[in-house]
């Protein structure tokens, strides 16, 4: 699927700029990533004792694959709500500096905050990755409105995989279960590794990969900060290095 | 239909267990964000940590992991992020033939081992 020209009349309204948003979740092979990963977090979310509709509520308002499999598997697992808070909250950390990121590429002289509320919701790894490859072919102005299609497609593929997972739930084997969890990992590094675009970013992935075993000796509860922030403050630091070069 | 619903009192809980704490960095985001320009040097940093912290997430799952994918031996799950990352390389950075590629390694080894 190949987006209109910049300056197409299929850009004047912003209801045509939200349907080629959500026609784009089949343009890019995360739709069928995430729909595994969904599938699976129904199954799970079913194995722990959840009802679906607890689970389409997680899809909908958590929107965060990590999140949710934490919550599902603590929860499930007898933890305390603060256990769990705590955890999500860590793996969650990751997303302030996402939405940092891809707001600027959407914001323009009139947009105010409020505008950019649901794009800040919708904003997940995969969404992350998407605008950084999608945003440039489309017109400054409509981007908003592009994002929205593209967000809500992707959540409505994931609530139906969450119900189909949920559904076939007592069938799946451990084989299909590991593979299913494995899908995440694979998936965020290929699409990080494939989004590099500087030297800054690439020292960033390989560094915090390296970086995460050390740091969760420390056992502190947030490991992932520790060496997020130490990998990717080195990886700041190269990148000055040599532009001042 | 009460099944589908299941009881109010664990919806309370997602509320206050995953979507609060989730959802407050997103919107952290939304406030702090909305004044950094596009190119700014700030920004570098900040995308050069969301990414060190994403690959924080993916070595958690693959050195600590969660439920079925635990019962995969280590260096099974570690040959499967190599295996699928040179195939990724060599496919000219291709995000579904690394995914499948590894799959396929960590799926026959656990056949194969029972």
């Amino acid at each position: 699927m190949a987006l209109p020209p910049l300056d197409s009349p299929q850009w004047h309204h912003s209801f045509r700029a939200f349907l080629w948003g959500a026609r784009s979740i089949t343009a890019t092979v995360l739709t069928l990533v995430l729909f595994a990963t969904y599938l699976g977090i129904g199954a799970l979310a079913h194995d722990s004792g959840f009802s679906l509709l607890w689970t389409l509520v997680s899809t909908a308002f958590v929107w965060a694959g990590p999140a949710q499999i934490i919550v599902i598997t603590t929860l499930g697992s007898g933890a305390t709500i603060l256990q769990s808070a705590i955890a999500v909250t860590v793996s969650a950390i990751r997303l302030f500096p996402m939405v940092v990121s891809v707001l600027p590429m959407m914001r323009t002289e009139q947009t105010k905050r409020r505008h950019l509320i649901l794009v800040a919701h919708l904003t997940a790894v995969t969404l992350w990755v998407e605008c950084f490859r999608f945003l440039p072919q489309v017109p400054r102005e409509r981007r908003i409105a592009f994002i929205h299609g593209l967000g809500c497609g992707l959540v409505c593929v994931c609530l139906i995989a969450n119900t189909i997972g949920y559904a076939l739930a007592a069938n799946l084997s451990q084989l299909l279960g590991a593979g299913i969890l494995m899908l995440t990992p694979l998936a965020f590094l290929f699409s990080t590794a494939r989004n590099c675009r500087e030297l800054a970013d690439v020292i960033a992935l390989v560094l915090g990969l390296l970086l995460f075993p050390v740091a969760s000796l420390l056992n502190s509860g947030v490991d992932i900060l520790v060496s997020g922030v130490v990998a990717g403050t080195i990886a700041y630091g190269v990148h000055r290095a040599r532009a001042g070069a | 239909m009460s099944s589908f619903i299941g009881d109010w009192h664990a919806l309370l809980v997602l509320l206050v267990a995953g979507v609060l704490p989730n959802q407050i960095w997103r919107m952290l985001g939304l406030w702090f964000g909305g004044g950094i320009d596009e190119g700014s040097e700030l920004l570098v940093w900040v995308r050069a940590v969301a990414t060190a912290i994403l690959a924080g997430v993916i070595a958690q799952i693959v050195v600590q992991p969660p439920s079925a994918l635990a019962s995969v031996p280590d260096w099974l799950r570690y040959g499967a992020v190599v295996a699928g990352f040179a195939v990724f390389l060599l496919s000219r950075k291709s995000i579904f033939a690394g995914v499948i590629a590894g799959e396929i390694v960590l799926l026959s080894g656990k056949y194969w081992l029972g």
